[in-house]
Formats: structure tokens, C-alpha cells, sequence
């Protein structure tokens, strides 16, 4: 994809966040920082592509070091969030 | 083989199937922000979530040619093992620096991966003809690295603020402005540079290596003089950081599922900036310049103790509440220190059972990041239907009997509507005093909040203040309620 297709992208979606960001309950704020934690962990793309080249060991080391971390970003973010939100329960109806 | 070939000749040639992959994840992250307004429809939203994070790592690993499996899948499990011991072990109340933590992960992965990326650009695309990283992918990704460090160093001080590791007190050094201000214009300037640079191939340019260094500094330097009050602005702040950081690699890399990411964390993070800076009046430059409450500890304990105030026992607060038609409960960072959440939850069965109706009332600074309140309370099983935003409830002080403060002081200071000479004066505040009776429950009269302000309201005559570990003192009300 060329730069101005990537840019467009790019811009929209800061506009999608802003508006679906502002929909969400005060609330949920604490886990709503900790799944964006989580989901910008997707930096672990980066990391799989450095770690699957061969040829440079300094970057497939990186690589590896930068999927090491994501994965405690993703599994735990996305564990943490739902440990968080399975607590928020509405009044019993008796 | 010609695939691989196809994808080292750059991301023009990878096939639709997998851009509409990671579009397909970007769209299920976007689905997950969005599931986030109502709690019912927030689990699944945290569903797509994963969805959204599988598909990308399996297109990712299905288009690539890959040296080693057995390496990468071992770095996701110790990844896994690590990240969901962490989950499970984890207290609520400790999850401002857990998050913290968490920030400086992905700001370190930013890093790791541009620095993978500058040595080994093939792998990623970025090469021009001659063998030359391309200047446009220069910038970026000297950008991903500088903004992941700074995410990176800046979180870890938040970290150890948050944690008790380091004092909350901010730290000043002299200059701090020139200091910070001139090294983020270096960075700026050494990115031109190295962008036009004649050292471009794989690994070439010192440049690079300088720029990460030196945003490492800024993060470091940025946090230090922030003070532990501030930090749901920080950690707001370092949030957004670290969307744009993974949004930047998601441009050198032309991923839309990182691009797209990154734009809602980053969004996302900014706009929880402006909602703190915004509930306390204050701007974010101001908050970001740093210094504030740091006159707490100096003059402001003196007057404090002579003035006369009321104080009460449990069994007097246990009287009061149990007579009450209704009573409106507004927490603090001062509830989560003395993890009291749960033990105030057994107060209000008793109220309720009593007949008395019983609502919480949270301000958006309450604690030490967003919504940190809300979850200490779901925490405890309070319905979330019983908890209430500043701006929904103020009204309501008027008609109860009791507001029972819990940790909390400067959001009920009234000052902030009268006194223009006041630090917090504009800061939107909960009414309290319009209750009948007002009760405090803080540890010693001594000290002041962080905004180093006196709280006249703990002088009124509807004020009883209970002068006791927020803790000790609800088990003692609930003693005195059976």
C-alpha cells in the first residue's frame, strides 16, 4: 500500500476512536485502558516478522525479545480486562 | 519461494486476502473500544478483542517465511505463562501500576521492533532499489523507537511512583523545561537527518541508535517531576503514547490492523487525558509541566490542628446512618489504600437491610486512573447500577441525610467554588456539604490532600470527622450496626 492510502487509514480510524472512545462509560475506563493495552500489543506483528527472517541474528533476536513482551501485554491485558469485567454486575432483582 | 520473494520486493505485492485480514482485525478492535459502553456489552467486546489479536498473529505467521516456529511459538508461551500468572495474581487495587507496567511493555516492544527492523529491513519491505532504507520508513521508524521509549522509561517511573518504589513527591530539577524541550527538538532534528542520511543501508547510522537514547532520557526526565496525584493523567497519557508508537510501526510496515490499532489507543489514551485534566481544572501542559502539590508537606499541617472540629466514634457514625432516609457514599484513592472496599460493601447490606437507600458517588480523579473507583467497588459486588458519575448524583446531595467520605478530601472541597485564591479553584467538586450531616472518615487531621489545600469543610458544624484507618473504622460501623 502506498503512503497516502496507509495515511488515509490512519485518519479515519483517529476519527473512529474519538467517537467510540467518548461512548464509553466512566465506568469502565480502568479496563477500558487495560484493553487498549492489550490490543496495542498487535506491535507483535512487527516482532513475528523480525523473528521469522533468517539471515540477521542481532534482528531475529529483537524479534523474538519484542514477542516475548507482547505476549505478556496481550495475555495478560486481555485476562486482566475480563477478570475485571466479569466483576461489574447489575442489582439483583428480587 | 516466489511468494517470499514477491513479499522481500515490498508490501505492494502481498496478496488482498491478507490486507482484508488485518482489516478484518482492526474492525474487531475497534468492535471491542466499542463494546465498552454498557458493562453487559463489554465481555463480549473483550472477545473480539482476542479474535481480533488471533487473526492478526496468524496472518502474520501464515505470509511469512519462517527461519525458526519453534522459537517463535516458545517466546509466545513464556509471553502467555508470564502474562496470565500476572492477570490472575494481581489485587485490583494494585492495577493503576499494573497497567503502568503493562504500558512499558509495549513502548520496550516498539523499540525492540524498529531496532529489528534497522538492522534487518529486508525482512520488513523497506528497502529502496539500491539497497538503501527508504527515507520515508527512516521516520518512521525512528519515531515508533523514540515515542516506545519514551512510553517505555516514562512508564516505568510511573510504575515505581504508583508502587511505593519511588516517593510520589515530584522530583524538580533546574531547567527541567530547557532540558526536556531541548532533547525532544534533538530528537526531532537528528530523525531529519537520519531520514536524509547517506548511511541508509541496514543497520548504518549512529543516528538511530542516538535518537532511541535520548528519547529514553525525555521519558525518564518527563515523569520525574510529576506528582503521584497527577498520575491518572500520566498514565492516560502514556496510553495514547503507546498507540502511536504501534501506530508508527504499523506505517513503516503498512499494516492496517497496527495502523488502525494504534489510532484508537492513541485516541483513546488522549481523550482520558483531557476528561482528568478537565475534572480537575487544570490544563495538560500545566499537569505535564509537573511541580504540582508539592507545598503539601511544607506549611499547611500547622493550622490545621488548631482549629476546633467535631469528631466522632463509630457507634455515633453507625447512629447517624442508621437513621438516615439516604445516604450517598463517595470513595477515594484513601479507600483503595486501605483496601476497605469490600468492608464498606458489608456496610451498605446493613444500611439497605434497614431499609436506608444507599448510592456511591465517584469522582472522575478519584484514585490513581481513571475509573479506579468504579472497579474497586464492582470488585466488592456493588451493583454498578448504585454507582454514579459526578454529574449525575451532585444534585442528589441536597436531599440526603448523610455523604459518607471515605478516603476522599480534595473533590469535596467547597472552596473550589468560592475561593479564587485557591489552587483547585474551577475544579468541579461533589457536593457534600449539601448533605445534613456530612461524615469524614480520614486517618489524622494533620496533612492536607494533594493539592496541599486545607478542606473547610472538616471545620463545619454537620461535619463529624472519624479520625481512623478507613479500614478499622467501617468494621467498627458495621460492629455498631448489628
Amino acid at each position: 500500500m502506498d503512503f497516502i492510502s496507509i495515511l488515509s487509514i490512519f485518519v479515519l480510524a483517529c476519527f473512529v476512536g474519538y467517537y467510540v472512545v467518548w461512548s464509553v462509560t466512566p465506568a469502565l475506563h480502568t479496563p477500558l485502558m487495560a484493553v487498549t493495552n492489550a490490543i496495542s500489543s498487535v506491535i507483535i506483528v512487527g516482532g513475528l516478522i523480525a523473528a521469522a527472517a533468517a539471515g540477521v541474528p542481532g534482528a531475529k533476536w529483537l524479534g523474538l525479545a519484542a514477542v516475548v513482551l507482547a505476549s505478556i501485554n496481550i495475555f495478560g491485558g486481555f485476562a486482566v480486562t475480563q477478570r475485571m469485567l466479569a466483576m461489574y454486575k447489575k442489582k439483583e432483582r428480587k | 519461494m516466489e511468494f517470499a520473494l514477491l513479499l522481500a520486493s515490498g508490501a505492494a505485492a502481498v496478496p488482498s486476502w491478507v490486507l482484508l485480514a488485518y482489516l478484518v482485525a482492526g474492525v474487531c478492535f475497534i468492535l471491542a473500544l466499542r463494546g465498552l459502553s454498557s458493562p453487559e456489552s463489554s465481555r463480549r467486546g473483550n472477545i473480539y478483542g482476542m479474535v481480533g489479536m488471533a487473526i492478526a498473529v496468524a496472518t502474520t505467521l501464515a505470509t511469512h517465511e519462517i527461519a525458526g516456529i519453534g522459537e517463535i511459538l516458545a517466546a509466545i508461551g513464556i509471553g502467555a505463562i508470564i502474562g496470565l500468572t500476572i492477570a490472575r495474581r494481581i489485587a485490583m487495587t494494585a492495577m493503576p501500576q499494573l497497567v503502568a507496567a503493562f504500558h512499558s511493555l509495549v513502548g520496550m516492544a516498539a523499540v525492540l521492533v524498529a531496532a529489528a527492523a534497522f538492522l534487518n529491513p529486508g525482512a520488513f519491505g523497506i528497502l529502496d532499489a539500491g539497497g538503501d532504507i527508504l527515507a520515508v520508513s527512516r521516520i518512521e521508524m525512528a519515531l515508533g523507537a523514540a515515542i516506545g521509549a519514551i512510553t517505555f522509561s516514562g512508564s516505568v517511573i510511573a510504575f515505581a511512583k504508583l508502587n511505593g518504589n519511588m516517593s510520589g513527591a515530584p522530583i524538580l530539577l533546574p531547567m527541567r523545561h530547557v532540558i526536556n524541550l531541548g532533547t525532544v527538538a534533538a530528537i526531532v532534528v537528528m530523525t531529519g537527518l537520519y531520514a536524509m542520511s547517506p548511511a541508509a543501508g541496514p543497520g548504518e547510522g549512529a543516528l538511530f541508535w542516538i535518537i532511541c537514547a535520548a528519547a529514553f532520557a525525555v521519558g525518564f526526565l518527563l515523569i520525574i517531576p510529576i506528582g503521584g496525584a497527577d498520575m491518572p493523567v500520566v498514565v492516560s497519557m502514556l496510553n495514547s503514547y503507546s498507540g502511536w508508537a504501534a501506530a508508527a510501526m504499523g506505517f513503516t510496515l503498512g499494516n492496517t490492523a497496527m495502523i488502525i490499532t494504534g489510532a484508537l489507543v492513541g485516541s483513546s489514551g488522549a481523550i482520558l487525558s483531557y476528561i482528568m485534566c478537565r475534572a480537575m481544572n487544570r490544563s495538560f501542559i500545566s499537569v505535564i509541566a509537573g511541580g504540582f502539590g508539592q507545598d503539601a508537606s511544607s506549611g499547611d499541617k500547622g493550622p490545621a490542628i488548631d482549629r476546633p472540629y467535631k469528631a466522632g466514634s463509630a457507634e455515633d457514625a453507625a447512629f447517624l446512618l442508621g437513621q438516615a432516609d439516604k445516604v450517598i457514599i463517595v470513595p477515594g484513592y484513601g479507600m483503595a489504600v486501605a483496601q476497605a472496599q469490600h468492608v464498606l460493601k458489608e456496610m451498605t447490606d446493613h444500611l439497605k437491610a434497614k431499609g436506608v437507600e444507599v448510592k456511591f458517588a465517584i469522582h472522575p480523579v478519584a484514585g490513581r486512573m481513571p475509573g479506579h473507583m468504579n472497579v474497586l467497588l464492582a470488585e466488592a459486588n456493588v451493583p454498578y447500577d448504585e454507582v454514579f458519575e459526578l454529574e449525575d448524583i451532585n444534585s442528589e446531595f441536597a436531599q440526603a441525610d448523610v455523604a459518607f467520605v471515605i478516603g476522599a478530601n480534595d473533590v469535596t472541597n467547597p472552596a473550589a467554588k468560592t475561593d479564587k485564591s485557591s489552587p483547585i479553584y474551577g475544579m468541579p467538586v461533589l457536593d457534600v456539604e449539601k448533605a445534613r450531616t456530612t461524615l469524614f472518615i480520614k486517618r489524622s487531621m494533620g496533612g492536607a490532600g494533594y493539592a496541599g489545600v486545607e478542606n473547610e469543610l472538616f471545620f463545619r458544624d454537620n461535619t463529624m470527622m472519624l479520625l481512623a484507618d478507613a479500614k478499622k473504622m467501617v468494621e467498627e460501623i458495621v460492629k455498631a450496626l448489628d
